[in-house]
């Protein structure tokens, strides 16, 4: 079964609902081994990618090819891929034990050959001693390490997880990830891996793809993705809370050098962009203090102690709102000056279609003077 | 367990006020609502338990002086009467048996988004709606020596002489078929809506085909909802009594026990072994209902939503 495979590429894959594109075009290859993650708000396709990849939806257009073998038109029972559903989809009428024996039945794998392997994954979960009770008797996380172990005992090739973290309280999601980790190193499975979290996928994967409205924004590392995102979306999905709509000249010294002015604020930043600019920084960028000759002077009006730093929302004299992280202790009303690294201010060209697109849950990062 | 051992229990006693009924009731586990439901017992104690009752006791006390059991001895000493539990069998368990397994594969189409569902579930529909009697007029027509039915079949040369289709078991099958056929299509088609669609999506990733899907993942979880639809299927079947008399030859082998009864009561005027007959039926259906749910206790009977 385990005949391993090299490269997995998705060439054009397109899927549609009616007249609603849930997936455009994506192209992307994975290598053999990767745990690749596809990160994205709701609707942006990375549950359509994860079953037209397992067969359970048809694509509209493109194909899906694993090295020279086209898998798209195959079936789901015929592609091999082991699958972990959001909400686990265990078999409530079979033990734990028959669940995870499912894939090896269906193989018509020999009986002590399925005993074994059986034992072996539930031992690698952690469940050996839960192998009799049913799916119901069993806690969420429990259920959860069922359904992976179901997923990876039939050495897939491939394995596609859709969310599996996202029913799990807080503590649980973050042993789980540790797990889901230790899981991919000992099986050596190449994974991909549905996920809303940006922090679950930056904790987890090798690489990320960040998908919006069923087309591919940025393909990086981890680091690089969270470091320099690709556009303005990217860098708001990533955590750059504030995005400040500026307007940028080239500084006279050579080196790509910004002007960024607007906002009543004057900044510098590296890039080669002009005009109408969204300049985007993380709150953990902000610094206490000048920095790189950016200096921001402003009132604390709102401070949230967060355990081991401070989540403070900063006003400006032009009555923009900066969120910043520090460290260090500020009172509220208290007067401050902000510095941040030239090369820790993200320029993207402002367009319609770059406007950052927060969370709902969050407040708009700037209030516009 | 004493009060003074509880403090919850002690300090509710000292309170300076008195709790109200609500309050009260709670604590012994009653809700209030629980008296909404009042009429309805009371309606069902007056037309249904005190008649059955009353029926029972009737049974027991036949017109001639032959003893307590003196009915039940005779209904199965006859081989006329005690015959009309076997035609009831022939006739109401072909017919349950058929409309449970025919609407599984019904079922399992219409259970996701198909189109024309509801025209489709709009026409399985209208037999309930109808009524037995105006079913089994027009299948006295449709099925008859001349009916459309039979002309069709011989146009076509597929049978030289009339199909017999009325006035015998087979007519009351037809017509107890196409009345249960959409009851039991309805209620096997909510009971598979409530399995979780992912489940089969997981066995497929699994390695399982179509069949294998249904076999090992749909079938199992549709298991005690089919019990319980083939239950309610039987039920109806076995208490058949019009289209009984009209499609079937109710002096013959469609002299089912609902027949028996009527006839007893309204030909014979025997109202004590009518209800001997009725009790029989009774009891029977009761044993059958104990046994299916017998069995269906043996299957998982949890959640079908693939999460505990």
């Amino acid at each position: 079964m385990n005949d391993r495979f090299s490269q997995l590429r998705l060439e054009g894959v397109s899927r549609a609902y009616g007249s609603t594109v849930a997936l455009a075009n994506m192209n992307l290859t994975v290598g053999n081994g990767e745990f690749v993650a596809l990160l994205g708000p709701s609707g942006c396709g990375k549950t359509t990618a994860l079953n037209c990849l397992a067969g359970l939806l048809p694509l509209t257009s493109g194909t899906i090819t694993m090295d020279d073998r086209r898998i798209d038109l195959l079936p789901p029972e015929r592609r091999g891929f082991g699958m972990v559903f959001q909400n686990y989809a265990l078999f409530p009428h079979l033990s734990v034990y028959r669940n995870v024996a499912f894939g090896l039945q269906m193989r018509k794998v020999r009986r002590a050959e399925v005993r074994r392997r059986v034992s072996a994954t539930l031992e690698l979960v952690q469940l050996a001693d839960h192998a009799g009770k049913r799916p119901g008797q069993l806690s969420g996380g429990q259920q959860q390490r069922v359904a992976i172990a179901r997923a990876v005992v039939v050495e897939p090739q491939l394995v596609l997880m859709d969310e599996p973290l996202s029913n799990l309280d807080a503590k649980l999601r973050r042993d789980m990830r540790v797990e889901l980790r230790r899981l991919h190193r000992e099986l050596g499975l190449t994974t991909i891996y549905v996920t809303h979290d940006q922090e679950e996928a930056l904790s987890l994967v090798d690489r990320l793809v960040v998908l919006r409205d069923g087309q591919i924004q940025q393909v990086g590392s981890p680091e690089e993705v969270y470091r320099r995102p690709a556009n303005a979306f990217v860098a708001g999905f990533m955590g750059y809370r504030n995005m400040l709509p500026m307007t940028a000249t080239p500084a006279e010294a050579a080196g790509g050098e910004l002007r960024l002015s607007g906002l009543g604020l004057s900044l510098t930043g590296l890039g080669h962009v002009q005009g109408p600019v969204i300049a985007a920084i993380r709150p953990d960028d902000i610094d206490l203090g000048e920095r790189d000759g950016n200096c921001i002077e402003g009132v604390v009006e709102e401070a949230q102690f967060e355990g081991r730093e401070y989540e403070l929302l900063v006003r400006t004299a032009a009555e923009t709102v900066l969120h910043v992280r520090t460290h260090r202790h500020t009172t509220l009303g208290e007067r401050v000056r902000l510095g941040i690294a030239r090369d820790r201010i993200m320029v993207y060209p402002a367009g319609p279609d770059e406007s950052p697109e927060q969370d709902s849950a969050e407040p708009l990062p700037v209030q516009a003077p | 367990m004493t009060l003074s051992e509880t403090p919850v229990a002690s300090e509710a006693i000292a309170g300076p006020e008195r709790r109200s009924l609500r309050h009260r009731l709670a604590d012994r586990g009653v809700d209030r609502l629980l008296l909404l439901s009042l009429p309805a017992s009371l309606f069902v104690l007056v037309f249904f338990i005190y008649p059955s009752i009353y029926g029972v006791v009737l049974s027991f006390r036949p017109l001639k002086p032959v003893g307590a059991f003196g009915n039940y001895t005779h209904f199965f000493g006859d081989p006329f009467l005690r015959g009309s539990i076997v035609n009831t069998f022939r006739i109401a368990l072909p017919a349950a048996i058929f409309n449970v397994l025919a609407a599984i594969p019904l079922a399992v189409v219409m259970r996701g988004a198909v189109k024309g569902q509801r025209i489709i579930n709009t026409i399985l529909v209208i037999p309930i709606s109808l009524g037995t009697v105006l079913v089994a007029d027009g299948l006295l027509n449709y099925l008859g020596p001349n009916g459309w039915f039979n002309r069709v079949l011989m146009a076509a040369g597929l049978i030289g002489h009339p199909l017999q289709l009325l006035h015998n078991q087979w007519g009351v099958m037809l017509s107890l078929v196409i009345t249960g056929f959409p009851f039991a299509f309805l209620l096997t088609l909510s009971y598979i809506s409530g399995i979780d669609p992912k489940m089969e999506s997981a066995a497929a990733t699994l390695g399982a085909g179509p069949w294998r899907q249904f076999w090992h993942v749909t079938l199992p979880l549709l298991v005690p909802g089919l019990a319980i639809t083939f239950c309610l299927s039987f039920v109806l079947a076995f208490s058949v009594f019009p289209s009984a008399t009209m499609l079937g030859n109710p002096n013959g082998d469609s002299h089912v026990l609902a027949v028996a009864a009527a006839n007893t009561a309204f030909q014979q005027y025997d109202f004590p072994m009518a209800s001997t007959i009725s009790v029989i039926a009774a009891a029977i259906e009761l044993l059958v209902i104990g046994a299916v749910l017998g069995l269906r206790s043996r299957f998982y009977a949890g959640t079908t939503t693939g999460k505990g």
